[in-house]
């Protein structure tokens, strides 16, 4: 066989004049989904983590609720947690038929994320020794207090690899987001193999920049914990 | 026009799990297991390699496992899907490719459980067996491998987990999976919203129970220990 990359300058007929410029667009999709879905899942996930380990002792209403909330999120498989954003909620709660397809995208991965980066904060607080709690207490420091200033500071770099490897697994999430028609690399993948039948070569590209992509992530978390001196 | 009004999941009867739902949970099923254990099998091959003195052999499970594991599964199944058919020279179906995806893809997962289960077994371990006369083989079949084993199989089991829920991917393929009879089920009877929660339920109580399982087990074993 031989390699064809002319066809990345052919038309493909849609909104992109042409597919390397279609690639580039589906990659700014791809880092948008994933972006935004980050921002969803830190946000959600570290409320449901204090949210279970507020008490100390992973008792009580909320902490229970925060518990079924992880267990839900993690028990689904993400795709058809995808279909129910896309096919099942819009019917239910009529607000979401104003989302597209893209924030029911984000929406899906952002909270299915939430649920795991919920896990790495309960056991980042499991990892502490228990006397920092009892002494952030003897201190007079109220329990907000304490979680601001002594527990959060080193949850945060006890959890600091694992929320890496989770941004990483985030980008390469995002490739689900393909089945509710979100033009991303996945999609950009299987519709250009179709349309040019130069698979290896739009498979390769594809690849390459999603490799690419989880990179970058690694360097940047890599550099923030550097920059904090975790490292 | 609430739609919420008219959910009707009277439909529901045992000629449609029989009819559609059934093969489809069969061969979620088997292709988790057929993964998990051809996973297995090849991961140990794989960290095995990753341990061999000789460099090429390191440098070439250490690529394999790193290339699989930083592109998105979806990608992989496209990848199959397209080559195996190129290099074995003629289609094969989108079933065929899944096991043969997923057996691949899972092997480099798997292979970083097991990496870590021979780590934790001391080196102590080796050097005592080798005092006793074993050879470097022996050694690690009868010592090191066992004690690996028995420490990585919570992680093997929550993997397995996580696999299954993977296998609904093949619906990037068509594969008839678990997904895939709901959906072919609601298409059929026109209800394609009440079709995905029951998938949903469906995964969840089949998930949340294993582990569940997986939970108790590990409890017993660190209490027994």
């Amino acid at each position: 066989m031989s390699w064809h990359w002319e066809f990345l300058f052919d038309d493909p007929g849609g909104a992109a004049p042409t597919y390397w410029q279609w690639l580039f667009s589906a990659w700014g999709w791809t880092l948008a989904v994933a972006g935004l879905a980050w921002c969803v899942a830190l946000v959600v996930g570290v409320a449901i983590g204090l949210v279970r380990t507020w008490r100390g002792d992973d008792k009580g209403w909320a902490a229970g609720l925060a518990t079924a909330w992880v267990e839900l999120f993690r028990n689904i498989p993400l795709l058809v947690q995808v279909f129910l954003w896309y096919h099942v909620l819009p019917m239910l709660l009529p607000v979401f038929r104003h989302f597209s397809p893209f924030l029911l995208a984000v929406m899906a991965i952002g909270l299915f994320t939430s649920a795991r980066i919920a896990e790495q904060v309960r056991s980042g607080m499991g990892a502490l020794a228990k006397g920092q709690r009892a002494a952030a207490t003897a201190l007079g420091l109220s329990t907000g207090q304490s979680f601001r200033y002594v527990l959060l500071p080193q949850v945060g770099r006890i959890m600091w690899p694992a929320l890496t490897s989770e941004a990483m697994s985030i980008v390469k999430n995002s490739s689900v987001a393909f089945a509710v028609s979100v033009s991303e690399l996945t999609l950009f993948a299987m519709q250009a193999q179709e349309e040019t039948s130069r698979g290896i070569e739009v498979y390769l590209l594809v690849t390459g920049l999603y490799a690419f992509t989880a990179f970058m992530v690694y360097a940047l978390m890599t550099g923030i914990a550097a920059k904090a001196k975790w490292a | 026009m609430n739609q919420a009004m008219n959910l009707d999941l009277s439909f529901y009867t045992w000629g449609l799990f029989h009819d559609f739902i059934l093969k489809g949970l069969l061969f979620s099923l088997t292709l988790t297991l057929v993964a998990s254990v051809g996973g297995t099998f090849f991961g140990t091959g794989l960290a095995l390699m990753r341990r061999s003195s000789v460099a090429w052999m390191r440098i070439t499970a250490a690529t394999y496992v790193n290339v699989m594991r930083s592109v998105p599964l979806v990608m992989v199944i496209l990848w199959f899907y397209l080559l195996v058919p190129f290099l074995i020279g003629k289609p094969i179906g989108a079933e065929w490719s899944a096991f043969i995806t997923f057996t691949a893809f899972e092997a480099a997962y798997f292979s970083e459980i097991v990496r870590s289960g021979l780590q934790s077994v001391g080196v102590g371990q080796t050097n005592a067996a080798k005092a006793l006369g074993l050879s470097h083989t022996q050694a690690l079949r009868y010592v090191v491998l066992p004690q690996a084993f028995r420490n990585m199989v919570p992680v093997l089991l929550t993997q397995t987990i996580a696999l299954f829920q993977d296998t609904s991917l093949v619906y990037a393929i068509g594969a008839y999976d678990l997904l895939k009879g709901f959906e072919t089920a609601g298409k059929n009877y026109g209800r394609p919203i009440e079709v995905y929660m029951m998938a949903a339920l469906v995964y969840f109580v089949i998930c949340f129970a294993l582990s569940r399982a997986v939970k108790a087990m590990t409890k017993e074993r660190v209490g027994a220990a």
